[in-house]
């Protein structure tokens, strides 16, 4: 599955995202939200990487992070060869043009005072030096590219329908030739029709112009589809992070196993069988998580060592990495 | 095949059209624009038509009435040479409107673009720079502290000497109120304004240009101020009508302009006393400054209007 000659577009290490809490009078800090503890994955070029979990877990917060639309806690990010996690703001913005972001929300991500043209010529005017002309004929072209008409340039963003607008966003990500898209659930606010061509647009466009995505989504079947390789999220961390097929047949931590089991099952005769694996319990809060395993509170599986221990991120088989107790000491009853 | 040619053929329509056909829907905006026009090319260009000095003495035709009180009173005094009457100076009131207008209508919209100005530059650098907030909103607290009427005579007291020597009279004067008004009555606008740009700031469309990497500048004037525009209009045409009757009263306190320096608000405060006796002197000013504030008052809703795309077009 995992091609060994591709090499890492993205590498994230022991990335941290801490957003401080203050309260009181004072406005003292009283503590941090860690919604990004500790992450760390590769990129292959060309390939998906699909980041699933549940709602609040720090996907967006991570998919934000790694594009240095937060000032990080710590951690290192390589895009393309060069390391960003510290870099100034001002220093990046030459480095912009190689990552680019499609948002959740298609109507909130696009000026509502802007016409379509303005908004998609946007990071044009920002990085290209080409005439007001040629401009406008990329930008002619980008519609093309996504399947819009190029007779409503010159609309705003309110008239057009949900997935139309999820391609003005994404025509706007890829005027600047990026090699690196990071997808923020650019699915969740469709309809189901829409999803799938919008899907189906993101996959054509990867294989024409050989893209990168880190494709953001907490809808299993979809990220399915799409990815190319896997990673669970959990309260701030990721929990295993393995390819697409391997995970979805045989899941490893018990926080993925009652993820997958979550899937509805289209097929009635076997969603009557088929055992679901119910968690018990909240998230427990990012600003105090528990001591240990994170997923120690709910996990179905505990033992004593994850109360205490947190457990090291691992790989478990070539391309297999897992974060649970569970696997730590008997590498060989994990395939 | 059609469609091609309209691809080639096509000329994009200029936005500014759908702007004015949008205004022209507002029947109230309209109406305003034309009022305005009127006034303004009655205070401008009257004058030259009207060539009666304004400040002339003729103490023999004093207290006359205008002419169409011929038609209710055949004992009414009476002039075709001055139609709207005279003072009790035996000034022409239509000469002393017409300069009067002039003048509130500069000050009133000076000072309201100076103070929208103001506002809205704090406004914006407080909503955006999170280091700057605490400052500057502080800053805006103090001044609304302030008793402002009392701090407008001070101004007037310790400034009207230099800056009289410095630019004459009248120029002098005009500035020391356009500043005063214009720097004691930006707050307003600087707050509503800062609350927008705050709740604007968290939207998705400018964490979408900070990946662009659209620098700090042009994402204010390119993603916030014209999404702050309906605030800022809105404050802009009440802002007209405080400047134009904060001068009146600071006319009425005597520390306006020369008492021989006609503006709206002194010759309906000179008129006040005889009121009963001779009310069209009241009347039209009054009628004048009401009806400037309320065209523009309705301008500036039509702008909000026609320049909302979310509203344009429906």
């Amino acid at each position: 599955m995992l091609d060994q000659t591709s090499k890492p577009l993205v590498s994230v290490r022991d990335l941290k995202m801490h957003f401080p809490i203050h309260a009181g009078l004072l406005r003292r800090r009283v503590g941090v939200v860690k919604a990004v503890d500790g992450v760390s994955f590769d990129v292959m070029e060309g390939e998906t990487l699909g980041l699933v979990g549940e709602s609040g877990c720090g996907k967006s917060t991570c998919g934000r992070a790694v594009l240095r639309l937060y000032d990080i806690t710590s951690g290192e990010i390589t895009i393309d060869g060069e390391e960003i996690g510290q870099r100034a703001q001002g220093k990046l913005r030459e480095m912009r043009p190689t990552m680019q972001m499609v948002f959740q929300d298609p109507q909130a991500s696009l000026n509502p005072r802007m016409t379509v043209e303005a908004i998609i010529k946007e990071p044009l005017d920002e990085h290209t030096k080409l005439s007001e002309s040629e401009k406008r004929e990329k930008v002619a072209e980008l519609m093309d590219a996504v399947g819009l008409n190029r007779q409503f340039a010159k609309r705003y963003p309110q008239a057009f329908s949900g997935g139309q607008r999820q391609r003005i966003g994404i025509a706007r990500a890829l005027a600047l030739n990026p090699k690196f898209i990071v997808c923020d659930e650019p699915i969740a606010a469709l309809d189901v029709s829409i999803q799938a061509q919008v899907v189906n647009l993101l996959e054509d466009l990867q294989e024409q112009l050989g893209l990168t995505y880190l494709f953001i989504s907490h809808d299993l079947s979809m990220v399915r589809h799409i990815a190319t390789r896997v990673a669970v999220m959990y309260l701030g961390k990721i929990v295993e992070l393995a390819p697409r097929e391997a995970l979805y047949d045989e899941p490893l931590h018990p926080y993925t196993k009652a993820l997958l089991s979550a899937v509805p099952e289209p097929d009635p005769s076997l969603a009557t069988k088929k055992e679901r694996i119910v968690l018990k319990g909240d998230v427990p809060s990012p600003a105090n998580p528990p001591a240990g395993c994170n997923f120690c509170t709910r996990c179905p599986s505990v033992m004593d060592i994850c109360k205490t221990q947190e457990p090291e991120y691992f790989e478990v088989s070539p391309g297999r990495f897992t974060a649970c107790h569970l696997y730590q000491n008997t590498n060989d009853t994990a395939e | 095949m059609t469609d091609a040619t309209l691809n080639t053929m096509e000329k994009p329509r200029n936005q500014w059209w759908d702007v004015w056909d949008q205004f022209k829907t507002h029947k109230g905006a309209v109406a305003g624009l034309v009022f305005l026009i009127f006034i303004t090319l009655f205070v401008t260009i009257g004058p030259i038509i009207w060539d009666v000095d304004p400040g002339k003495l003729n103490i023999r035709n004093k207290n006359l009435r205008p002419i169409y009180m011929a038609l209710f009173d055949s004992e009414a005094k009476t002039a075709w040479a001055n139609p709207m009457g005279t003072d009790n100076l035996g000034r022409d009131i239509m000469a002393n409107i017409m300069q009067g207008g002039r003048i509130s209508l500069a000050v009133g919209w000076t000072a309201m673009i100076l103070s929208v100005f103001l506002g809205t530059l704090i406004g914006v650098l407080a909503g955006y720079f999170k280091r700057l907030d605490g400052l500057l909103m502080r800053f805006t607290d103090l001044v609304l502290a302030l008793p402002l009427l009392p701090l407008l005579l001070v101004m007037m007291l310790l400034f009207r000497d230099p800056l009289r020597a410095a630019f004459g009279p009248e120029n002098g004067i005009f500035i020391l109120i356009v500043v005063g008004i214009g720097i004691t009555s930006w707050m307003q606008t600087a707050r509503i304004v800062r609350g927008d740009v705050m709740a604007l700031k968290e939207r998705e469309f400018v964490l979408a240009a900070r990946s662009i990497g659209t620098p700090s500048r042009r994402m204010i004037t390119r993603h916030l101020l014209p999404n702050v525009l309906s605030p800022i209009l809105v404050s802009a045409t009440l802002g007209l009508a405080t400047a134009i009757i904060t001068e009146s009263a600071l006319s009425f306190l005597g520390l306006g302009f020369p008492s021989d320096f006609p503006t709206w608000g002194k010759i309906l405060f000179d008129s006040v006393d005889r009121m009963t006796q001779f009310p069209e002197r009241v009347l039209w000013p009054g009628l004048a400054i009401s009806l400037t504030v309320l065209s523009v008052n309705y301008i500036g809703d039509g702008l909000r209007d026609a320049l909302d795309p979310r509203i344009r077009g429906q």
